[in-house]
């Protein structure tokens, strides 16, 4: 019978199945960070347990750091303490760690692909639902919560029951201004967010397949914000393109072996999926959210939706109090709204083809007096190549703020943050309430939708300034 | 933490997709503890600028004290994967959480922690906001073993638990020891396993 890609994926990391229970599936490659393991450690240590493969382990510090100044102590009691046990537990457990200090710290979700740790046909887990992002390797890959860390990191299994399958088919052409995170917010502004509940989304179709690997892991890296377990993308020669060469990559005669069995992995003609959705890229506009979920989102030049027009009371509900804390008004466009900070970076666009793309509209040009730009790189090796480049001297010369690499003002908890009542175009993935900071009111948008409103201060369509 | 049965009041939030977020914002998950996270749960909507209980919040209200059951909107917990959500909700008193659907991540999270997302359908639910809405002090039977949970109105609605999650809840029990047994097959897998990365080279 012909398979998808996430049907072979899954069996071939069942370790055993018995009726009645989950599955327990083997996980390849597990990513720790300081946030949520610190309790799974503490959980081995209790129970006198070992880390059982920390060959298949490793960890940075991502979300708690400063992005100021990183030869100065945190000077953030908890966070420092937060950042020293992940130091202690990774000493004490063997796990290799690409601490403050290392060459190679980042986000998570950009050293593991940069560093050639994610791989087609893997399992790949860490306590992060933004773990989708590795799915644009064709691997199978999940956020998961601390205990279910702890159970990783002792048995290297984790126990998991099959999800749907959902195919979305993203056919024809981007135009000009238009780029992968409008295609994820597009889908989601389809599908709601809880539309992919359940499932493992795959990305299928031509507008896919021409996408970069960074590309699509921006595309992939959202999939959770519609509420699916999963996200990929089938590999192909630009996934062996990237790969090929970096560090913890297969060389010589393992690489032609690897890519043998890599080719085996994309879905088999006429495998059925539960579900597909399709979406025309011809059609897609640059998009922006204008809610407090990223499933609020709409095409930048349109009206922001009407609750009366909503027949379901607590989705209208849902809807007013929305525009309430966004401060918005129903019926009125976002374009030309005063915006107060722009933020570059995060899992979802701090790669070093994000930051081209930001300091290409800004080269030239100043930021508005009345923005804070933000931007952010997503590593050590995107900040150097940002260097190599001369990105940092446009973003400086255009009165933006160059900083240190981690997740930043996506989460807010680093000292990183949008002062209450203030509006911010951000390219990261999540616009709740109180995320970039109490009382922050987020647009989510492209890296090419937030540079273009950090020059004119307004909410701006990015083709005006093409 | 195990769960039997409990009878309980109940505390509406009648709102879609409550994200993580919002259940313990991001600046408290700097701790390296499980503990202290109850007194931050909603906080952004429970306490006002100045850190005052908003007395318009539902847990601020004198019915929602010592209540065991929240009653919540759809796709309840959405977001990212801190399993601080859950620990925050224990740890303000609730054993079960009602909705028509719940994020995935969160409803794992949930039940290795003892607290039980109860799925109900949509007439079910709404019955539900209206009978505490009509009154504050209406109770709740929710009977694990059976798998049922009994509205204030007094009809028995069977609800969804997989039966190895009902184990591990009724006996009290982690994943861990069910994972342990299975030793030989996980040996037997990393024998035939090809093409492994080797972080520690």
């Amino acid at each position: 019978m012909p398979r998808t890609i996430i049907e072979k994926l899954w069996d071939s990391h069942v370790v055993h199945e018995q009726p009645g229970s989950p599955a327990l599936l083997y996980i390849d490659l597990h990513l720790v960070h300081e946030v949520t393991s610190p309790q799974a450690f503490q959980g081995l240590r209790e129970r006198g347990r070992k880390v059982r493969r920390p060959d298949l382990t490793i960890a940075t510090i991502d979300h708690s750091i400063p992005t100021s100044d990183r030869s100065l102590p945190i000077v953030d009691e908890i966070a420092a303490k937060q950042v020293a046990q992940l130091e202690k537990n990774c000493a004490e457990f063997g796990v290799r760690l690409y601490g403050v200090h290392s060459d190679r710290q980042g986000i998570v979700h950009v050293i593991g692909p940069e560093l050639g740790l994610t791989q087609p046909g893997m399992t790949v887990v860490c306590g992060d639902s933004h773990t989708a992002t590795h799915g644009a390797f064709g691997a199978l890959a999940f956020g998961i919560g601390t205990s279910e860390i702890e159970h990783v990191l002792a048995t290297q299994c984790l126990l998991q029951r099959k999800s749907k399958t959902f195919q979305v088919q993203v056919e024809g052409t981007l135009r000009n201004g238009v780029s992968a995170k409008d295609i994820i917010l597009a889908l989601l502004a389809r599908i709601g967010i809880g539309g992919g509940t359940e499932s493992v989304l795959e990305y299928t179709g031509s507008a896919i397949r021409v996408l970069s690997m960074e590309e699509r892991m921006t595309v992939c890296n959202m999939s959770i914000e519609g509420g699916a377990r999963a996200g990929l993308v089938a590999p192909d020669d630009t996934t062996l393109q990237y790969l090929s060469g970096r560090p913890y990559a297969p060389q010589g005669a393992d690489w032609d072996a690897a890519v043998s069995r890599w080719r085996q992995l994309p879905s088999d003609p006429g495998a059925a999926y539960d579900r597909t959705v399709t979406i025309d890229a011809d059609a897609l506009e640059p998009m922006i959210t204008f809610g407090t979920n990223p499933g609020m989102g709409m095409a930048i030049g349109a009206a922001v939706p009407e609750p009366s027009q909503l027949s379901d009371l607590v989705q209208r509900d849902a809807l007013a109090q929305a525009l309430e804390y966004m401060g918005l008004e129903a019926g009125k466009p976002l374009l030309g709204r005063s915006v107060n900070v722009v933020f570059v970076g995060s899992c979802t666009n701090s790669r070093i083809s994000d930051l081209r793309t930001a300091a290409g509209v800004l080269k030239g040009r100043k930021v508005s007096p009345k923005v804070r730009m933000l931007v952010v790189p997503g590593s050590q090796e995107v900040k150097r190549q940002a260097i190599a480049e001369g990105l940092p001297e446009i973003f400086r010369a255009a009165g933006a703020e160059w900083r240190e690499p981690g997740c930043s003002m996506c989460i807010a908890m680093n000292g990183d943050s949008v002062p209450t009542g203030e509006y911010s175009v951000s390219t990261s993935n999540r616009n709740f309430e109180g995320r970039q900071g109490k009382g922050a009111r987020t647009f989510l948008a492209s890296p090419l939708t937030a540079a273009a409103s950090a020059v004119t201060g307004v909410v701006t369509d990015v083709r005006t300034l093409l | 933490m195990s769960f039997q049965n409990l009878e309980s009041r109940l505390v509406p939030m009648q709102r879609n997709n409550i994200d993580t977020d919002q259940i313990i914002p991001a600046r408290f998950l700097k701790t390296i503890s499980k503990e202290g996270l109850g007194q931050n749960l909603f906080c952004d909507w429970r306490y006002n600028a100045q850190g005052n209980p908003n007395p318009d919040f539902i847990l601020n209200q004198p019915a929602a004290q010592g209540a065991q059951v929240l009653l919540a909107g759809d796709n309840f917990g959405c977001g990212s994967s801190r399993e601080h959500a859950p620990w925050a909700l224990l740890q303000f008193g609730f054993r079960a959480v009602i909705s028509t659907s719940f994020a995935d991540i969160f409803k794992a999270n949930s039940l290795k922690n003892g607290l039980l997302p109860v799925i109900v359908p949509p007439d079910v639910h709404a019955e539900l906001f209206a009978a505490v809405a009509k009154d504050p002090n209406v109770t709740v039977q929710i009977d694990l073993p059976k798998q049922t949970l009994t509205t204030p109105g007094g009809r028995n609605v069977v609800f969804p638990v997989d039966a190895f999650s009902k184990h591990c809840l009724l006996e009290g029990v982690d994943e861990m020891g069910y994972t342990l047994q299975h030793e030989p097959a996980i040996a037997a897998f990393e024998a035939r396993r090809v093409g492994s990365i080797n972080t520690l080279a």
